[in-house]
C-alpha cells in the first residue's frame, strides 16, 4: 500500500507524460469533432462576463457552443486539486544540475512543490508585478496568435499546421528571451 | 443578458448544427479535463522550475515531453482520420484549418512566450495549478483576462 502511494506520488517520466498529453487530440476528436485548445477559454469568459453594452465584436458570438471547452477547463482544476493535493510529489522538482544552479541564481529555492514560494507571497508587490505582467502577456499574445501550447503546439503541430509551426516557433523565441533577460531584471523586483 | 447573436466563427465553432446534435455530454469533458490536469502535475509540464530549465537548454525533460507528445498526436490523429472513424455524435472527423498569414503568429506568439516564460505558466496550468491551491495564479487568470479583453478591444489596429 506505501509503495503504491510512493508510486502514485513520484513524478512521471516524459515518455509516459508526453504520450498522454498527444492523446488528447484524438480523444477529444473521437468524442464530439472537438479540436483541443485551452486559451479559447479566456475568450469564452471574457464573452460571458462582459456587460453588453461594453463588449468589442471580438466576444459577440454564441459562448453556449462551447460550453465542452469551459467545462474542460472546469476539469483541468478538478485534475489540478486530485494531483496537486492528494498525489503531490513531497521532493524538490529534480531538475539537472544546470538548472538547479540556474534558478539559486535567481534567488529561488528548489523546494517541494510546482511554483517556488517567491512566486505565490501576495503580500509582495512585486510578485503582483511579475505575475500581472505575466498573465497581460498571455491572455493578449495567445489571441492575438490564435492559440496557445495544446492549440497549436500540440493540436496545430500533430495536425501538419504551417501556421502553428510559425507560433511554436515564436512561442520559444518569447520564452528563451524572457527567461534568460527579462527574468532576472524582474526577479530584484521580488527580492 | 441579451441573447448572443448565432453567428458561428471559424476557429471558434465546430462545424454548423454540432452542438446541436452533440450526444457526448458534458461530464465526459469534465473527465478528460481532469485527465489532462492530473497529467500536467505528474508529467511537471505545470511546474515552474520545469519550464525555466526548458528556456535554458538546461535539460531534456520538457523537450521530450512536448516532442512525444507531438508525434503520438500526430501518429493517432493520422490512424484516427485513416480509418474513416466517425465522432460518437456520427460526425466526420474534421480538422479546423489554422487562417493563413504569419505576421499575427510571430507578434502574437512572441507575446505569448514573453508571458510563460516569466510565471512559467501557459493556460492550462494556470487552471491546474489553480486547483492545487495555487490562489496567486488567480492574478495570472485574471490579468490574463484582461490581456485577452485588451485584445478583443484593439485587435482592428493590430497587423495580423
Amino acid at each position: 500500500m506505501t509503495d503504491l502511494l510512493d508510486l502514485l506520488r513520484s513524478p512521471w517520466p516524459w515518455y509516459v507524460g508526453g504520450p498522454l498529453i498527444g492523446l488528447t487530440v484524438p480523444l477529444l476528436l473521437w468524442l464530439g469533432n472537438r479540436s483541443f485548445g485551452i486559451s479559447s477559454n479566456l475568450r469564452h469568459a471574457c464573452a460571458i462576463l462582459l456587460p453588453d453594452a461594453a463588449k468589442p465584436g471580438f466576444f459577440r458570438y454564441d459562448w453556449r457552443a462551447e460550453r465542452w471547452n469551459l467545462t474542460f477547463a472546469a476539469g483541468l482544476i478538478l485534475g489540478g486539486t486530485l494531483a496537486g493535493l492528494l498525489l503531490a510529489n513531497p521532493e524538490p522538482t529534480r531538475l539537472s544540475a544546470a538548472g538547479t544552479a540556474s534558478v539559486q541564481a535567481l534567488g529561488v529555492q528548489v523546494q517541494p512543490g510546482l511554483l517556488p514560494a517567491a512566486l505565490t507571497d501576495l503580500s509582495n508587490p512585486g510578485v503582483w508585478l511579475l505575475l500581472g505582467l505575466s498573465g497581460l502577456l498571455v491572455g493578449f499574445g495567445t489571441r492575438y496568435g490564435g492559440g496557445c501550447t495544446s492549440g497549436h503546439a500540440i493540436t496545430g503541430l500533430s495536425t501538419l499546421q504551417a501556421p502553428s509551426l510559425i507560433a511554436t516557433v515564436s512561442f520559444f523565441a518569447g520564452g528563451i528571451l524572457s527567461a534568460n533577460l527579462l527574468l532576472p531584471v524582474l526577479m530584484r523586483a521580488v527580492q | 443578458m441579451s441573447a448572443p447573436t448565432n453567428d458561428r466563427i471559424p476557429g471558434v465553432h465546430a462545424t454548423p448544427g454540432s452542438g446541436a446534435r452533440a450526444t457526448t455530454g458534458l461530464p465526459v469533458y469534465l473527465l478528460m479535463g481532469l485527465y489532462f490536469g492530473v497529467v500536467l502535475v505528474k508529467s511537471e509540464a505545470a511546474s515552474w522550475y520545469r519550464i525555466q530549465e526548458m528556456f535554458r537548454f538546461e535539460a531534456f525533460h520538457m523537450y521530450g515531453l512536448i516532442g512525444s507528445a507531438i508525434l503520438t498526436g500526430m501518429l493517432t490523429t493520422w490512424l484516427l482520420r485513416r480509418s474513416g472513424a466517425r465522432s460518437l455524435d456520427g460526425q466526420t472527423i474534421t480538422v479546423a484549418p489554422k487562417e493563413r498569414g504569419w505576421v499575427r503568429y510571430v507578434l502574437g506568439g512572441a507575446t505569448f512566450g514573453v508571458g510563460w516564460g516569466l510565471a512559467g505558466v501557459c493556460p492550462g496550468p494556470i487552471f491546474t495549478l489553480l486547483g492545487s491551491g495555487a490562489a496567486s495564479m488567480l492574478v495570472v487568470l485574471g490579468f490574463a483576462l484582461l490581456g485577452t479583453y485588451l485584445y478583443g478591444a484593439v485587435r482592428h489596429r493590430l497587423p495580423h
